[in-house]
């Protein structure tokens, strides 16, 4: 990746030459011209997702590799229309473009939204060009793809045909698409790149048309991901591993007290340690650059420093009370305000759930060479055009001065959507110019400086009627993530009214409940706070379903049961999953010795039930089993939706049992994974998936696993144990096989 | 000081102090990238591999405390022609992020080289150091087992 630009100029030099030209094609509406990377000849048109030139096709997949198996499947659709086996296709990153930006971010995608038509889908998709969203996040990758590299495989087909048809002197009925060749009925075949010339002189069809479902030879099957051998054999490159000649190495330190201010500065003592060649002040921090990274991070501990105070409570208690102190305010969204809430709510219970890290398994990093006219930077992100703005104004450069090679990503989870990791680095090649520099974190720094999972409260009651829910109250606190993002894309910090992300996981959630009311409250805190894994989903889930689950055992009812009373006439695709995780588990017959949960969510377009069981082995609890049944519309590569629904979950067992990032002194105490710890081999259960595919369209698959595996786990601990858990992590009231 | 340190069958001359530990050694003076940083302190198995057969945490030992030929993920095959165990890892489709697969496969093949048919708690033992974020742990079982039965049948 990051080698687009060669590829580039040697398409545009080539096919302005018309000498061995190189063609790149489009299709679909385009509201407005947007630059476009490729710098195409002008008056063609042209679209930047296929090259086809005598290298043979390469297809640019403008989203971030991260583990969800993005590159294979957006290739992949693709290559489905273009009739060619998804190994023979070349596939790269590409750079930073409007034209990328992620028209399916603000699509809403609740049960009962109504798909957006006219000019709400025309605002809808321009917003995020408008505002350079180039984001890989929000499991929208292959929603926004679906038909886009469809499209644009289908009419890069069309072109290739009428061209072989041209150079055939045959009619273009009579060609036929296959294998990455055009074949004419009397035998005579061309490969796509003897094509690709004669191609470049044709128009483009607007709107080709899509092979149909029943004809697939690539989607809908299980693929072995494209990157499957880099990674097994220690090729793949991710941003960490960026080498460049004559390269240095650096760390980085800032301010424990995140926001707070560096004191005082004494870089004397690094200064004269194994090679070391600098140590930088950054104002809230230093960086030590040297000749290896483990060097740069000894010295780092060496430099004399003193740190100024958070500006925020300096312990986990005052930052809960900060938290609880929102629910005086007036919301800030109300989701849900059905019947009349003025009856009596004999239920009740609150809620809790910490602060979480991402704890990706790459520390963050990137690798940047600073020239004084110009920056290059390599580093793994959900956020290219973002990232490219800030380092850009981080170094007093202009955003078309920044190169941005996006690596391979060991892992996101929502924590690179913030590039703040390259902006240090390009302040550091700045010190440094004509020299590329990698800064690498060390892991303690990674986990005390992330964007963490924003501490939340819940206040839920309720009223039971008949063994249904007659009314339901939740009220919800947490600090905003959405005002992080706002404040990186537009500049202003204010809390933007109507954050959906403070109640999504309970206030869009498919309970036929006649008197309902879910109201979010957003906390003023200025610990950074940011999207992990499914955001609000990851703990309103927890406090919705478990008090739903309450709400079951008050009723004497079983609590699949219970919720598919409740959900069955509101959502049939949801109430099907539930249905279907009961029968995969044979609910009801919980083997001896064993006790088991239920939990549902709906997000990110996709409903997912959960089973998890548990057993108690001499005083330590263990998760034995986890089935999962979710419906993601389209399943386009089911063994990959498979890995993302399991790792979702387990993603979200491991926060559920341990996870937990607290305060003390302004500083976050846990650093490192002994003080952060995860489901291992031996303690992770067995899984088993199933997938309902009710819709036309593919539904988000990287997030919805993890919402229902916390309140799961907790219902199960109940059943087991018949104490509710009602504060994450579960290890604060039982004991687990560690 | 130099130190002279044999990798995947190549001996080089190293040019760090002698307390750098292998991991930044081999990433950073040698350029194998393939083994990996994850958190310095022998908590996630991101950095193993063999040192005389043997399968270490590479950010704990100290340059000049390498007494034996090391081999890295880059040593026990590549692309054109892949070690029995990454083609297991390929056709199971295990990696996901794959930052950790590098230590999990390197981990694995030293369980299978002293035991071709591994039982579930052999499994266990000898991968609990190993942390996958992504949660790929049922396919690197399951790749190991796929290993143990192409062993097994010779």
């Amino acid at each position: 990746m990051g080698k687009l630009r060669t590829i580039t100029r040697r398409s545009f030099m080539v096919g302005s030459a018309a000498v061995a030209g190189g063609v790149l094609f489009g299709t679909y509406e385009v509201v407005r011209p947007r630059p476009n990377p490729l710098h195409p000849p002008e008056g063609t048109v042209l679209n930047p997702w296929i090259i086809v030139d005598q290298r043979g096709v390469t297809v640019i997949v403008p989203r971030a590799e991260m583990g969800q198996g993005v590159m294979t499947t957006l290739a992949a659709l693709a290559a489905e229309e273009l009739e060619m086996p998804l190994e023979t296709l070349r596939i790269e990153h590409g750079p930073p473009a409007q034209v990328y930006a992620n028209e399916a971010l603000l699509i809403g995608r609740n049960y009962d939204d109504v798909t957006p038509t006219g000019l709400a889908d025309t605002l809808s998709r321009a917003v995020p060009r408008i505002f350079g969203l180039q984001i890989t996040g929000g499991s929208s990758s292959t929603v926004d793809a679906f038909n886009k590299m469809r499209d644009a495989g289908g009419a890069a087909r069309e072109v290739l045909k009428l061209a072989a048809s041209h150079i055939l002197r045959v009619n273009v009925s009579d060609i036929t698409p296959a294998g990455g060749m055009m074949m004419a009925k009397d035998g005579r075949r061309l490969t796509y790149a003897e094509l690709a010339e004669q191609a470049a002189l044709l128009t483009v069809p607007k709107v080709p048309r899509l092979k149909k479902r029943k004809d697939w030879q690539v989607l809908g099957k299980s693929l072995i991901r494209v990157d499957q051998v880099p990674k097994a054999t220690g090729t793949a490159i991710y941003g960490i591993d960026t080498v460049l000649p004559d390269m240095r190495f650096a760390t980085v330190k800032i301010s424990p007290r995140l926001g707070g201010e560096m004191t005082s500065f004494n870089p004397a003592p690094a200064e004269t340690m194994p090679g070391v060649e600098k140590v930088i002040s950054l104002g809230n921090g230093f960086a030590v650059v040297a000749n290896n990274t483990w060097l740069a991070m000894q010295a780092a501990e060496a430099v004399e420093v003193n740190w100024g105070p958070a500006p925020y409570p300096d312990s986990t208690d005052g930052l809960f009370a900060q938290i609880e102190k929102a629910f005086d305010d007036k919301p800030n969204i109300t989701p849900r305000e059905l019947g009349d809430m003025s009856g009596e709510m004999p239920v009740s219970a609150n809620y809790k759930a910490p602060f979480l890290a991402h704890a990706t398994m790459e520390p963050m990093n990137a690798t940047a060479l600073y020239t004084g006219e110009a920056l290059e930077i390599w580093a793994g992100n959900q956020v290219p055009m973002m990232l490219q703005s800030q380092c850009a104004a981080a170094v007093d450069l202009k955003p078309e001065q920044v190169t941005v090679h996006t690596p391979f990503l060991g892992g996101g989870y929502g924590r690179r959507l913030v590039p703040d990791y390259a902006v240090l680095a390009a302040k550091v090649a700045r010190e440094m110019p004509g020299i590329p520099v990698k800064t690498t974190w060390s892991r303690e720094e990674d986990m005390r400086h992330d964007q963490y999972r924003p501490g939340a409260l819940a206040r839920m009651s309720a009223r039971l009627e008949n063994g249904r829910i007659a009314a339901l109250s939740a009220d919800l606190a947490s600090p905003s993530v959405m005002r992080g993002m706002v404040r990186d894309v537009t500049g202003f910090d204010v809390t933007p009214p109507g954050d959906l992300m403070l109640t999504e996981g309970a206030g869009n959630q498919p309970y036929a409940i006649e008197n309902l009311s879910v109201r979010g409250f957003a906390a003023d805190l200025a610990l950074p706070v940011g999207s992990w894994r499914s955001v609000g989903s990851s703990q309103n889930a927890f406090f919705w379903d478990s008090f739903i689950d309450e709400l079951a055992h008050e009723a004497g009812a079983d609590p699949l049961a219970f919720r598919l009373a409740h959900i069955r006439p509101e959502h049939a695709p949801s109430a099907d999953v539930l249905e279907k995780v009961g029968e995969m588990s044979d609910w009801g017959n919980t083997p001896a010795g064993r006790a088991r949960g239920v939990a549902f969510c709906h997000s990110f377009g996709t409903p997912v039930a959960e089973v998890v069981e548990v057993a108690d082995e001499d005083g330590d609890i263990r998760i034995t089993n986890v089935w999962i049944a979710a419906d993601p519309g389209i399943a386009l590569d089911p063994a990959n939706v498979e890995s993302q629904l399991f790792g979702g979950a387990i993603f979200g067992l491991s926060a559920a049992l341990w996870g937990e990032i607290t305060v003390e002194d302004g500083m976050i105490y846990e650093e490192n994974f002994p003080d952060y710890e995860l489901l291992r081999m031996h303690t992770v259960p067995r899984f088993i998936v199933e997938l309902l595919e009710s819709g036309d369209r593919p539904t988000g698959v990287g997030e919805p696993g993890t919402p229902p595996a916390a309140p799961a786990l907790a219902n199960a601990l109940f059943a087991l144990t018949g104490k509710r858990a009602r504060e994450l992590p579960l290890s604060k009231t039982f004991s687990f096989v560690s | 000081m130099s130190y002279s340190i044999t990798v995947n069958g190549t001996v080089h001359e190293v040019d760090l102090p002698g307390d750098v530990p292998l991991l930044w050694v081999l990433r950073d003076a040698l350029g194998l990238t393939g083994t990996k940083y994850g958190c310095g302190v022998a908590a996630c198995g991101a950095c193993t591999v063999h040192v005389g057969g043997e399968a270490i945490r590479s950010c704990q030992l100290a340059l000049e405390d390498v007494d034996a030929p090391v081999t890295t993920i880059e040593g026990i095959g590549d692309p054109a022609v892949m070690a029995l165990i990454q083609k297991a890892w390929v056709d199971l489709d295990v990696a996901q992020c794959g930052y950790c697969q590098s230590g999990q496969i390197m981990q694995a093949s030293e369980l299978l080289a002293n035991n071709p048919n591994p039982t579930d708690e052999d499994i266990d033992y000898a991968m609990q150091g190993n942390i996958c974020r992504c949660g790929s742990y049922t396919r690197v079982r399951a790749a190991i087992r796929l290993v143990a039965s192409m062993m097994n049948r010779g």
